[in-house]
């Protein structure tokens, strides 16, 4: 089997259990959803106020979301022995890796970008700003869902991971969210925005590089221990 | 050269030259840093913008400059660790953190009890001061991360691992934390080209970074003392240690 | 010395109470490093001699048993 079967099947794997239960695919976009409204509850209605905060408040609730679905990434697999499989197969960890990434980033980052524009009109967002905010979203959520699954091939093994993964990745989240956050306010205020859309795609290609290798030896610390 | 890394990589070697090191070492550590902050405090001339209150200067900069490379010491230890399976690497990883995450606070500590005089403020949202915190903030996933594992060779590994990344991460958080924000007065001691430091100033400054260096390198041995001690407790060499010891 | 008396050197214009407290936490801090890995290794330590105390007595009262026998 070469590379790139081995890969699509792995994406295509992970998309179909997902589909089979697609309460897991709803979770985080209701959970987006309801962090959303908590914001204009929290910090008032006022539509200025809000288009102010829209930003941050966007990429901290993308933030949140991709934390809480980390955890799960490796979990289900773990417990029912088929990550021993891949690990045992001769197909590269590395790529088995960046195929279970690639589909939670299906299912978490790009659906959380198809959304936002409804979102982005509720918090009274500029209406030219959200191509680059999906843009931005689509980018920088890949690189979330990378880190992501550092955290979580090294505390698949763990029985409490939930807590514990936040604390490992929420610092190595802060460039994306500064970026991210950084590319939609620029957009708002008429700047030029390919900067920082540049930088996300330079961290996304390091990520992509380097994530996946520090996942596979996570997992395999995961497994023998 | 080789001799010398294979006895490295020996824990009753390890325990008994570190011993031998700490026996002078310690309490050269201990005078030194009570001098220097003598000297700091009282034997310095004050700055002529911030008066007395720059004296912090004398624990704030070489807790944060150890710190910094406390890190570093943490991430070369993992990398030793997966690459050569080298168990005192380790050990040595899970000794750095606890000490690397004090040294984050003090420095955190003593820049907000420093920052009230001079800017009327506990704490500013500013690059450097973020980055410290965050810097708090992956010492002490590592941390918990041990912590968090029953099987101790598998902690050391998992830790090592995240130390990379965390490796890999920092000239980023700090690049992008800086580019958020630049408040702060800009890097006064340079080792290239003149410095904007007074002398008088400097020298009890480089002294102060030389001892915190040395106190970093003590705790560093104390921790994998106590943790040689539990981890080999069912060895040989300490039943010999316990039974010469009563 | 910078200061001419004690008094001055407390005070320090003012700033006395800023700079002594953050000399004061560094020392606590730096202290608890120091001694709580000694602690540690000491405690460890203690335990086993504890320990391989208790199995030799064990030893000698089951060789005592085994002479009165």
């Amino acid at each position: 089997m070469n590379a790139t079967t081995f890969f699509m099947l792995i994406v295509r794997r992970q998309l179909l259990l997902a589909v089979r239960r697609p309460i897991e695919i709803a979770n985080p976009l209701l959970f987006f959803l309801m962090v959303i409204v908590l914001f204009p509850l929290g910090l008032g209605p006022a539509p200025a106020q809000l288009a102010t905060f829209a930003p941050g408040i966007f990429w901290i609730v993308v933030l949140l979301a991709n934390l809480l679905t980390a955890d799960t990434l490796f979990r289900s697999d773990f417990d029912d022995g088929s990550l021993e499989q891949l690990l045992l197969s001769r197909q590269p960890l590395y790529l088995s890796a960046l195929a279970a990434i690639t589909a939670h980033w299906l299912l978490t980052g790009v659906l959380l970008a198809l959304v936002s524009p409804v979102f982005a009109l509720m918090l009274n967002l500029a209406p030219s700003a959200i191509p680059t905010l999906m843009g931005a979203l689509l980018l920088g959520s890949a690189v979330l869902s990378l880190l992501g699954g550092v955290g979580a091939a090294l505390t698949v093994g763990l029985k409490r991971g939930g807590m514990l993964i936040s604390l490992l990745i929420l610092p190595l989240y802060l460039p994306v969210l500064i970026f991210g956050h950084g590319a939609v306010v620029a957009s708002v205020g008429g700047l030029p925005v390919a900067p920082y859309l540049a930088i996300l795609g330079a961290m996304l290609c390091l990520a992509i590089a380097l994530a996946p290798l520090a996942m596979a030896l996570g997992l395999r610390i995961s497994v023998d221990a | 050269m080789w001799s010398f890394f294979h006895k490295l990589g020996s824990p009753p070697w390890l325990y008994r030259i570190s011993g031998s090191i700490l026996r002078w070492l310690l309490p050269l550590t201990i005078v030194a840093l009570f001098a220097g902050a003598v000297w700091g405090l009282l034997f310095t001339p004050p700055d002529f913008r911030q008066g007395n209150s720059y004296r912090i200067i004398y624990i704030h900069v070489p807790a944060a400059v150890v710190a910094l490379a406390g890190y570093y010491v943490m991430a070369i230890a993992g990398a030793i660790s997966l690459i050569w399976k080298m168990k005192m690497a380790d050990v040595a990883l899970r000794a750095s953190a606890p000490i690397g995450a004090a040294l984050t606070f003090i420095a955190l500590v003593t820049g907000a009890i420093w920052g009230k005089p001079t800017w009327g403020t506990w704490w500013v949202w500013d690059a450097r001061i973020t980055s410290m915190l965050i810097l708090l903030f992956l010492y002490l996933g590592i941390i918990a991360l041990y912590e968090a594992y029953d099987n101790k060779e598998a902690a050391g590994k998992a830790c090592a691992v995240l130390a990379l990344v965390g490796t890999v991460n920092i000239p980023i958080i700090y690049k992008s934390v800086d580019w958020w924000y630049s408040l702060h007065q800009p890097a006064s001691i340079k080792f290239t080209g003149e410095s904007t430091i007074d002398p008088s100033m400097l020298y009890p400054l480089l002294f102060m970074i030389t001892a915190f260096y040395a106190l970093f390198t003590c705790c560093l041995l104390l921790n994998m003392r106590a943790e040689l001690l539990s981890r080999e407790r069912r060895t040989g060499w300490i039943a010999r240690l316990v039974a010469e010891s009563r | 010395m910078y200061f001419d008396s004690f008094q001055a050197a407390l005070s320090m214009d003012g700033h006395g109470t800023y700079v002594w407290v953050a000399y004061a936490i560094t020392l606590a801090v730096l202290a608890w490093i120091v001694i709580a890995p000694r602690r540690r290794a000491r405690n460890t330590l203690t335990q086993l001699a504890d320990e391989a105390r208790r199995q030799e007595g064990a030893a000698a009262k089951a060789k005592g048993e085994e002479v009165n026998t």
